[in-house]
This record gives structure tokens, sequence and C-alpha cells, in this order.
């Protein structure tokens, strides 16, 4: 065998911008580091406070709730909006249009001012004043996960219509209802196109809660302002925030690519032995 | 065990069966054959209601497929019925479909799991067997994406096994794989019609039918144009069109 022993192909233009970026992220550190009215000591100080672990925990109870919710509404609103009866179809496509095309924002000062509208609310037994029943919490919650099920509901749809049709058929010529088709054999492969995409949407939401600051629910971002508003440490504060928000949607991230391989399988393993793509690694985002 | 007296079906304004006479004995294995657009995949997938009818009267073992008579009427079977007389009868596809998410042992347990609600370590046990007989006891933890096209036919055939048919349909189940691996998928099936297997196979392999048939059927554009032992309509064609379709095709 004879050895291919060849010069390179030499690439100049990779090399100046990998010295471009490096000076940059010199730059950059030395800058962070130097400049005194960062206050890492306030960041340090501050990131482990009482009131900004307390913000942190009910940020994480909105974005758990309002995700389960929104998933679990999400699924239903897909089902009605495929469903032969059009009525229902058309009620799924109404809560899509409704939801969808108004921003969060808006929704949540609407649900804040909702007593205006009904000052008393009956639902069967449940009689209440709205002031007492729709508390901040309260409103941030329905705000939240209502809109995440207008968008839920489009990624299940999405995900339904990605399984072959001939899956439904298998299962219906065995003899599974169409519930069973739908949980054993339909919904567990539309989960390889739903996970994706329903990870971006958890970390998006765990984002989107800070929102809520607006209606004075105590989530992690409003915490750091009330503290801020006496004590005039704007930077540090919400670098304190920045941080946690990063370590959450890590830690998001990491579950989220997990679930993928998970309902990869039998797919999976036929494309493992594939090269990732180098290029274009283009980020989704909404 | 198939009774079908002037079956019609329309897709919109097309007529895709023009009343289709057809009567598939006991045990006998029948073969439908005919150019494409004929509407042979089409009976076979009234055949378990998988297409509803528009016209005429479709029963399998006696039970009118999807409706009941009551005072003389008509009505609708429920979903359920409908399910619990589809789980009578095994259908085979061109394409496969076995469910992509599970191995081939999970793909065959699953209807007897949830549909007959067998015991898991009888069902596993039955699968396990099945899967032998078709020759593929390595393979009980292959996904279908691992397995080669006749391999997976074959587990598709088991997991239609699973449910102890009264009745198989087979829809063309060697067009689509790779002429290599078409004998190891007839190899099956004829072993099922030596068991007595009632079957109805809609197929383009002339040689097969004429070995394994007891009747084959020739439709043309909608209708049966006529039906015969194999030797006899694949040798001695008595109408025109029947003789020019072979002639294509042998």
């Amino acid at each position: 065998m004879q050895p291919i022993d060849a010069v390179p192909v030499r690439r100049p233009g990779r090399w100046i911008a990998a010295l471009a970026v490096a000076l940059l992220a010199a730059a950059v550190v030395r800058s962070v580091a130097t400049n005194p009215r960062f206050q890492w000591d306030v960041v340090g100080e501050m990131l482990f406070s009482d009131r900004i672990l307390h913000g942190l925990v009910l940020t994480l109870e909105l974005t758990v709730i309002a995700m389960v919710a929104g998933v679990a509404l999400g699924i239903l609103v897909a089902v009605a909006r495929m469903s032969p009866n059009k009525l229902l179809a058309g009620a799924g496509a109404f809560y899509v249009w409704l939801f969808r095309g108004t921003p969060v924002l808006v929704q949540l000062l609407f649900w804040n001012f909702i007593a205006a509208l009904y000052p008393t609310i009956e639902l069967g037994p449940i009689h209440a004043d709205a002031n007492t029943l729709i508390t901040p919490f309260m409103a941030s919650l329905l705000g939240l996960a209502l809109n995440q099920a207008a968008y839920m509901a489009e990624i299940v749809r999405a995900g339904i219509l990605s399984v072959p049709e001939g899956q439904a058929e298998a299962a219906s010529a065995l003899g599974l209802s169409r519930a069973q088709t739908l949980r054993r054999i339909v919904l567990p492969q539309a989960m390889r196109v739903i996970v994706p995409p329903t990870g971006n949407e958890t970390i998006s939401m765990l984002k989107t809660t800070s929102l809520v600051s607006v209606i004075a629910s105590s989530d992690l971002l409003y915490s750091a302002q009330l503290i801020y508003s006496q004590s005039f440490q704007q930077i540090p504060l919400l670098i304190v925030v920045c941080i946690w928000y990063l370590a959450i949607t890590t830690l998001l991230s990491l579950g989220q690519s997990m679930l993928e391989r998970r309902y990869g399988r039998g797919v999976a393993r036929a494309r493992r032995e594939t090269k990732p793509m180098r290029l274009p690694n283009l980020a989704v985002a909404r | 065990m198939i009774v079908a007296t002037g079956v019609h079906k329309r897709y919109g304004t097309l007529d895709v069966l023009k009343g289709i006479d057809l009567t598939v004995q006991r045990g006998e294995v029948t073969c439908l054959i005919g150019p494409s657009g004929s509407g042979k995949s089409t009976f076979l997938r009234c055949v378990n209601r998988l297409e509803r009818i528009q016209g005429g009267r479709l029963a399998v073992d006696g039970e009118l497929m999807g409706y009941k008579t009551k005072r003389g009427r008509l009505h609708e079977l429920r979903e359920d019925e409908i399910a619990a007389q589809r789980a009578q009868i095994g259908m085979v596809f061109q394409h496969f479909h076995l469910f992509a998410h599970m191995t081939a042992l999970e793909n065959v347990v699953e209807a007897p799991l949830r549909v007959r609600k067998v015991k898991r370590e009888d069902a596993v046990a039955q699968g396990t067997a099945l899967l032998a007989r078709v020759g593929l006891e390595d393979k009980l933890d292959a996904y279908p994406s691992q397995l080669s096209g006749g391999q997976q036919q074959r587990v598709a055939i088991a997991r239609a096994l699973a449910m102890e048919p009264k009745l198989m349909l087979f829809d063309e189940p060697t067009s689509a794989l790779d002429p290599e691996t078409v004998g190891e998928v007839l190899d099956v099936i004829r072993d099922l019609a030596a068991d007595g297997m009632t079957m109805l196979v809609v197929t383009h392999e002339m040689g097969f039918a004429r070995e394994v048939a007891d009747t084959v059927v020739f439709m043309d554009e909608g209708r049966v144009i006529e039906s015969g032992p194999p030797d006899e309509l694949l040798e001695r064609p008595a109408h025109p069109r029947t003789r020019e379709f072979l002639a294509r095709v042998l």
C-alpha cells in the first residue's frame, strides 16, 4: 500500500476568524472582571438570598403547572381540531386563532382584571368573589397555560399528522379501538415530532413567566425588582436573575436531549451511525 | 366464509367497485388478480371494513360486516362492535405497516394483550412461537427499521396470526419486496394454506396463484370478469380481457 502524504488545503480565513473571536473574548472577559460596577460581591451575596430563592420557586411552579396544563389542554384542542365533527373542529381552530393571535402579556393583564368583567364567578358549586379567586398567581397561571395550549395544540397536531396513516390502519385492522390506537400507536410515534419543540416551549415558558412581574406575581424577576427598587443595585440583581435562568435552561436542555433519545426508539438506531450535520446549525426560535 | 353480493364502492363520483359477487369457502385460498386500478385491493379493504361500501351485502362467517339487521332494517354497528369483527380477520399490507416504535415481539403481542386481554406471559409465549414459525426466532427484539422487507412482512404475518383469525387477507404481500426475499414470504403463506387457513390474496405472483390457490378471480374495472380453478382460468381463460391480461403478465 502506498501511503497518502499530501499537503492539506490551507484555510487562512478560518485562522483569521478564530483569532478575531479570541481577541474579542479576551476583551469581554477583561472588562467583566475589572469593571467594579458589575458588583460581583453583591451578585454572590444575593444569589442564594431568601427572597430570590422564593421568587425562583414561584417561577418554577408557574413553569411546571402552566406547561402541564398547556400540554393537556393542547392535546384536547388538537384532537378537537382533527375531529370529523365540524363544530368541534371549528371550536379548536377558533381557540388557536384567539390565543395565538394576541400577545401573552395582554392576556395576562386581561386575566388580572377579570373581576371588572365578572365580579362574581359561579361554576356549579363554586361561588366566589372574582378578586379573591383570581389572585395574581391564578391570573398568571391562566394567562400562561391558556396561551401555551394554543401553541401545544399546533405542535401535537403536527406530530399526529407526521405518523403515516398505515400505522392507524394496521392497528384498527387488528381490532384496536380508536382510543387505543391513539394512545398506544399514534401518540408514541408522534412524540418524536412533539418532544423537541415542546422542550423549546418549556424553555421559552421558563423565560415567559418573567412577564407576570407586570401583575405583581412575585416570581424571580419581580423579587429582584423589589430588592433593587430599595437598594438601587439593578445590575448585580439582574445578573443574579440571568444566572438562575441560565442554570435552569441548561438543566432543561439536558432533560430534553434525554427525552428525545427515549422517543427516537426504532428510528434513532438507524440514524445513529450518520455524523451530525455541521452547517447550517439553525436554532429554532419562536 | 366470505359472501359478497353486488358490492358497490364509490369515491366521490368514481365507481371503484360496480357490483362484486364473490364467495370464499372455509379452508380455501382465493387469489384476486387483475390490472392495477381494477379494484382488487379496495375489495379486500371492504372485507374488514377499512372501507365502507355503498351498496350490496358483504358477510364474513355469516355476519354482515359493519351492520346488523333488526326488524328488517340495517343498523350501523358501533365502533367497538366493528373492532370486534375486525379482530377476527387478519390483514397483511403491501407496505407491512409494522409499528415502528415497537420490537418484532412487541408488534406481535400488542393486539392479543390489548384486544383479547391475554395474560402477558401467554402472549409472549405465543408471540415467540409465531415468530419462530415464520423463521424469525433470532429477531424478537429487533425494531422494524433493522429488518429487511421480507423479514418485516413475516413479522406482519405473525402479528396478524397472533389474533387467531378465522380469515386472512393479504394485500399484495410481496409487491414491495426485493426479488430475493419474495420467496421467503410466499413460503410462509404456502405453509398457512397447507394448514387449512382461509385466505383471500391480492397478488401479481401468477406462479404462486397457480400453485396455492383453490380459486383464482380475475377483476377488471371494478367487476369480476371470471373466476375458476387456477389451471382452468390461467390456462384456458374464457374472456378475451382475461386472455389479454395474462398474455401481458405471464
